[in-house]
């Protein structure tokens, strides 16, 4: 399982937060597609996604996958960015066991895992908790 | 379309660690248990479902390599790959081979060959049926999707941990009765609970084992199963759905229901010509205990919200009005990957026959399988019945 392209392509939607809106029906696809399912429509302007959501759905993580071993347990979950548009990140600076479903959250870009020992360093985005 | 049987079946002689042998033994051993149940000595073409050869040992090309292996040479022979519901698809093509005409007899099999590789590999050959850049980057696995499925399940309807672990208690009962079973012990509600937590609330007791296994079936047209293979009850393949749906969770509207497996099941259905409630018996995918759960809300066997009260009353036991899962399901019987859809028509055609023992749902004239892949983007259904 070593490293593949698709590690050190660039990212520009993972590191800007940006996504692709439908131009014809206005609906909004992470990461950027070609044709929009629901109307089938190819055009498409470039939207930065909002910097919080709200936790749709979460689960804490104790036994994870080799890169992540050093970390449990973590919080991943799925966030509602807009309505109807969700997707997954960990949520980070929390105890895991106060997180709960509704809960509000802003993002950040961290650090999000390194390809082995001395591999290369993925960023990305993590939601952490707003206080109110 | 011609109408299409299922004349011979086969698998391992039990599931589970099988290191002393390749995947081309185990594989072998299933297609010859199944061409001896019908006494054919040759097949003319055969499908076989198969995840990840290449990730689990390294080995792709599947389709000449099986073949070569059990003697059909030259045939036509193909891998099918649809995740965890690579096996479902096999017999999916095999049926449509034979239904069209181009073929008279044809293995459907499924293989995974998963305990050759150490738990990390394993997981990470897993994980790649869910959305790596978008999913796996950020360090979620398989339970953790299934886990964030039942998180929201309990929210939107209540469901409770409780009744998560009367699918674990329901199907490690079945499989305590079937001697091809993996994990062949009954458990307690109180043992899934307080097992290791896996991804929460899902522990260890809700999660189905990596599993060595492989499964294979014969089919043929209808009137030839009648004029040469009568020996048996015929088992007709009356209903064949399939649908796909985003493989990224996130991306679904309602993280509580697989639209997957709701269409595949209204399509096997329709082309049958049979209500769910027509269905005397079922194997449907419980990777996770909350599979179980929403699978049966999605293929209407219970309403939205349901699944949860339903297995916790009972009525999914062998005995109860419509059982779920008779083999053991995954969680017993183990979960080969590519070969877990191949069982289910296996357990499906035993209950039909008559032949399930102790497992045996009296009077099942039609039953019904669901495999499905990933977190449910991919879900096929057959519907079966006794001639
Ligand atoms: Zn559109």
């Amino acid at each position: 399982m070593g490293i593949t392209a698709r590690n050190w392509r660039e990212y520009p939607q993972r590191y800007r937060l940006e996504a692709a809106k439908c131009s014809q029906c206005g609906k909004v696809f992470f990461p950027p597609r070609l044709i929009c399912n629901q109307c089938k429509s190819r055009k498409f302007e470039t939207i930065k996604l909002p910097g919080e959501g709200t936790v749709k759905t979460f689960t804490v993580i104790r036994v994870a996958p080799t890169n992540f071993i050093d970390e449990v347990p973590y919080a991943i979950g799925i966030i509602e960015l807009l309505e109807g548009f969700s997707t997954m990140m960990q949520i980070a600076d929390c105890d895991p066991e106060k997180i709960s479903i509704g809960m509000k959250v802003k993002l950040e870009f961290r650090k999000i895992q390194s390809d082995g020992e001395a591999g290369v360093i993925m960023y990305g985005y993590k939601a952490v908790p707003v206080s109110e | 379309m011609r109408d299409v049987a299922i004349i011979g079946i086969g698998m391992n002689e039990k599931w589970g660690e099988l290191w002393d042998k390749s995947i081309r033994t185990i594989f072998t051993e299933a297609a010859l248990n199944a061409m001896d149940d019908c006494n054919v000595d040759h097949i003319d073409s055969m499908y076989i479902g198969c995840m990840s050869g290449g990730l689990f040992v390294g080995q792709e090309h599947l389709g000449s390599m099986l073949a070569d292996n059990l003697g059909a040479d030259f045939i036509p022979a193909t891998r099918v790959e649809s995740a965890c519901a690579s096996g479902g698809l096999a017999f999916r093509q095999a049926f449509m081979d034979v239904a069209s005409g181009m073929s008279e007899i044809v293995l459907a099999g499924g293989v995974e060959k998963m305990l050759d590789v150490d738990g990390g590999a394993a997981t990470y050959a897993l994980s790649t049926a869910a959305d790596q850049e978008y999913e796996c980057f950020h360090g979620v696995t398989f339970p953790g999707l299934y886990a964030m499925i039942a998180n929201a399940h309990m929210a939107k309807y209540g469901t409770t941990r409780k009744q998560l672990a009367h699918v674990s208690v329901k199907n490690h009962m079945n499989g305590s009765k079937n001697h091809r079973a993996q994990f062949p012990f009954k458990t307690t509600l109180e043992e899934v609970v307080n097992s290791v937590m896996v991804a929460d609330p899902l522990t260890i007791m809700d999660c189905s084992p990596v599993t060595d296994g492989a499964a294979a079936v014969i089919l043929c047209p209808l009137d030839l199963a009648k004029k040469k293979f009568a020996n048996k009850p015929i088992i007709k393949v009356i209903g064949s759905g399939h649908a796909t749906d985003s493989i990224a969770l996130h991306d679904r509207k309602d993280l509580t229901w697989l639209s997957a497996v709701e269409l595949s099941g209204k399509r096997a259905l329709k082309m049958a010509g049979k209500k769910i409630a027509d269905i005397n018996v079922c194997e449907v995918h419980d990777c996770f205990t909350i599979a179980e759960i929403c699978v049966t809300e999605a293929l209407g066997i219970f309403e939205p919200g349901m699944g949860g009260p339903s297995v916790e009353s009972g009525i999914t036991n062998i005995g109860g009005k419509i059982p779920v899962n008779t083999s053991g399901g995954l969680k017993s019987k183990g979960h080969p990957v590519g070969a877990t859809g191949i069982a289910q028509i296996i357990e499906i055609t035993e209950q039909l026959r008559g032949i399930s023992g102790d497992r045996q749902v009296n009077g099942a004239k039609v039953g019904m399988t669901q495999n499905m892949g990933g977190s449910g983007g991919s879900s096929v259904c057959h519907i079966l019945e006794v001639n």
